[in-house]
């Protein structure tokens, strides 16, 4: 589903991704663990299509597409969703409001019809309800004034709703209390199925205890250094980057 | 008080990227091609005795005109607003432009030239009462004259007044010198006194006591002749218990000559009466170069006279090349309440000088300014506000909030509050910020799915949307697509 071969990735000329293969079959959940400033961030917002980052060398592609040539609304629409590690604020824009034009948005760029309001209501209230958030977010400005735990759980919501091909769910457990990991886990595993990739960038092993991960890959200083199953997070949890030096 | 703080976007990354659109077409910049009768250019008595004659008015009007044209003579154009522009060469206006079709005064609208009528409905504001606005009452001012006014005798029969003021100073000549120059008299200031002498049409309401006006009344202003300024003058009297909320919008043909527009309006509240004003102002703002476009000199102020009277203006301003404009209100009855939402855009080339004056006189009276300016491409905008607690206004309240945001690195925004409060029982707040539309703001939306002209469409909505939800709902929406209309091509 998702290719990222060789890819040099720089911000103002400076590479922080330097030269990394990444590849996430249909339906597999991948999780990408690596320090601080190591880039991963980076990696999740060049994916998106964000301008700051610059594609030096490497092929990227999703679904056999090269991404390259699309804009980041249009790489939503090809479904692809992106939980921010800092969630944005949107003063004024009730978070109903911004869902269901979100939604309409990328139905209309893929061609299908709107979606009817009162099914989108419906929807919202059973997904919400499912992840434990209290009715009042529904019409509150997105994100403003959300503590860091409830803007992650209004990430997850969007995700259940967009219904993307992939997710890349940046630190989406950072700031959460044990509770609030559970839902959001759980959220994730409703969603996983046989089409559907994840991949989940988390400095803890914990999330991991609820979201079985497929692939471990661990990643310094621009490059993936090592990549195995689940028994990697425990060796990094145990041990820490020098393991992996 | 005296709070100078301006503020000036910084050049920086994210204007790089901005700058490089196609620029929206002003959609209603078309010209009707009707035979228009013009005053020889030029201001002096004769121009004000030809305009007076042209209306048949009374001796007591040409008499106020003339006071107010001598007067006009020994004062000087301000120059104390953050604007520029070319000196105003007074004596190369027209001060009246009429549709020669409109000379013997049409019965109805089957009378009125078709021309004309196809003009409003282009603008969107059909005056035949089957395919009107439900709800509204339109009065339609073209250049100097009003060419229709909608649902009088639904109006009639509760009692409101609402014609031309042409006619009412024949019709009602009583009310109109009882109230005409009582709120904003002459004296004023200097297009305030140019408005007295020359002005040529506007509106006049009248809501009679404990009357609810049984519709919105709006008054549609066109500018269309070339050359030739506009002075529109509007009065509404809400006696007591009244209720009346309306609505004015304006626009204006593409020219590349600079038009003036310097309007006065009088608003005149008494006890328990509540007057909502709204204003939709899409002049045509000029081209990306600043060349053409409106000038919008305009003096507006209520008063609230009697006790627990309430006056709101709200203003939506997208267009006009430079506005100067602080719709006021005077806080005279005990516990009456003044308010102010504003949303002033300028883009391209557009300055403005705008904000409010709440003037507290009675006691426990309250006042209430948001605004929120956004300036983008090479716009200007300065809010500029008085808040002012005379010493017997014990228990005064004044919250004021002034909001900007930047679109690119070359637009401006300037806040200039004026506080004086000489009562010390008042409590006055004052709240200002200035942020900019940030990348991380429209990627978090492109991320969602929505293209970055609406993602900027969808942010500046939600900073308006305080100001939004003043207008009656069909306004709102309106004003929402202006919006849109009128930053098209911000950001790219
Ligand atoms: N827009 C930018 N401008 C300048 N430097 C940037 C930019 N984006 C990222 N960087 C730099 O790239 C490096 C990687 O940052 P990134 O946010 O991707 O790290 P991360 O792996 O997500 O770290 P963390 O675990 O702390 O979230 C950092 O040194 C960061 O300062
Ligand atoms: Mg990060």
């Amino acid at each position: 589903m998702l290719e990222i071969k060789d890819a040099v990735i720089s911000v103002e000329d400076t590479p922080i991704i330097k030269g990394l293969n990444l590849s996430i079959p249909a339906g597999e959940v991948h999780a990408l663990m690596g320090p601080n400033g190591a880039g991963k961030s980076t990696l999740s917002k060049f994916i998106a299509g964000h301008e700051d980052y610059t594609l030096e060398s490497g092929t990227i592609s999703f679904n056999g597409e090269d991404l390259s040539d699309m804009d980041i609304h249009e790489r939503a629409a090809a479904g692809l969703f992106l939980g921010f590690q800092y969630p944005v604020e949107i003063p004024g824009v009730a978070n109903h409001y911004f869902l269901k034009t979100a939604i309409n948005a990328q139905r209309k760029e893929r061609g299908e019809e709107e979606l009817d309001t009162a099914a989108f209501l419906k929807e919202l209230k059973k997904e919400m309800s499912e992840l434990k958030m209290d009715p009042q977010f529904k019409s509150r400005p997105v994100n403003v004034g959300f503590s860091g735990g409830e803007k992650k759980r209004n990430e997850i919501l969007q995700l259940a709703l967009l219904k993307p091909k992939m997710a890349i769910l940046d630190e989406s457990d950072s700031g959460l209390d044990i509770d609030a990991l559970q839902v959001v886990a759980e959220g994730v595993n409703r969603l996983r199925n046989q089409e559907r990739s994840f991949l989940l960038i988390t400095h803890y092993q914990r999330l991991l205890n609820h979201i079985k991960p497929d692939v471990v890959h661990i990643f310094a200083d621009g490059v993936i250094v090592k990549s195995g199953g689940f028994e990697l997070a425990q060796q990094l949890e145990a041990e820490g980057y020098k393991a992996f030096a | 008080m005296t709070n100078l703080n301006p503020v000036d976007a910084t050049n920086d990354q994210q204007a790089d990227d901005i700058d490089n659109y196609v620029s929206a077409d002003y959609e209603h910049g078309f010209v009707t091609n009707i035979e228009t009768e013009y005053a020889p250019p030029g201001l002096n008595e004769d121009i004000v005795h030809f305009i007076s004659n042209k209306k048949n008015e009374p001796e007591w009007m040409l008499e106020y005109r003339l006071k107010a044209f001598r007067y006009w003579q020994t004062l000087k154009e301000p120059t104390w607003a953050h604007v520029s522009y070319p000196p105003i060469d007074y004596q190369a206006i027209c001060y009246y432009a009429a549709p020669k079709s409109m000379e013997d005064k049409p019965k109805s609208l089957d009378e009125v030239d078709p021309e004309l009528l196809k003009t409003y409905e282009k603008l969107g504001i059909p005056l035949h009462e089957r395919a009107a606005l439900a709800g509204v009452a339109v009065d339609a001012v073209f250049d100097s004259v009003s060419v229709a006014t909608t649902f009088r005798d639904t109006l009639e029969k509760a009692g409101v007044i609402f014609m031309p003021i042409s006619e009412a100073i024949q019709k009602h000549p009583e009310l109109i010198q009882k109230h005409l120059g009582s709120v904003v008299p002459h004296t004023d200031n200097f297009y305030a006194a140019l408005n007295a002498a020359v002005f040529s049409d506007g509106s006049f309401c009248y809501i009679p006591k404990g009357t609810r006006c049984p519709m919105e009344l709006s008054t549609y202003f066109r500018i269309n002749a070339l050359n030739t300024g506009q002075f529109e003058r509007t009065l509404i009297v809400a006696e007591e218990g009244a209720y009346v909320s309306y609505l004015e919008g304006c626009t204006a043909p593409m020219r590349d000559e600079n038009q003036l527009h310097a309007a006065v309006v009088e608003l005149v509240a008494e006890q328990d009466a509540e007057i909502k004003y709204s204003t939709v102002q899409n002049w045509y703002p000029g081209d990306d170069n600043g060349k053409g476009g409106i000038y919008n000199f305009v003096t507006k102020r209520g008063i609230c006279r009697g006790a627990r009277a309430k006056i709101s203006w709200t203003q939506v301003e997208t267009g006009s090349a430079i506005t100067w404009k602080y719709p006021s209100v005077v806080l005279q009855g005990d516990n009456s309440v003044g308010e102010f939402y504003s949303v002033a855009v300028t883009s391209k080339k557009q300055q403005a000088d705008t904000g409010t004056k709440m003037i507290h006189l009675g006691k426990n009276t309250k006042s209430t300014i948001i605004s929120k300016g956004i300036s983008a491409k090479h716009g200007q905008q300065s809010y500029r506000g008085q808040v002012l607690i005379q010493p017997k206004a014990d228990g005064a309240r004044n919250f004021t909030q002034c909001d900007s945001l930047l679109i690119g690195g070359d637009c401006g925004a300037h806040t200039f509050p004026y506080i004086d409060v000489k009562n010390q029982s008042a409590r006055v707040e004052h709240e200002a910020s200035t942020s900019k539309v940030n990348e991380e703001q429209i990627f978090y939306c492109q991320q969602r799915g929505l293209k970055e002209e609406d993602a900027v469409n969808l942010i500046v909505n939600g900073f308006c949307k305080d100001v939004f939800r003043q207008l009656p709902m069909e306004f709102a929406v309106e004003a929402q697509a202006l919006l849109n209309v009128s930053l098209e091509g911000a950001v790219g």
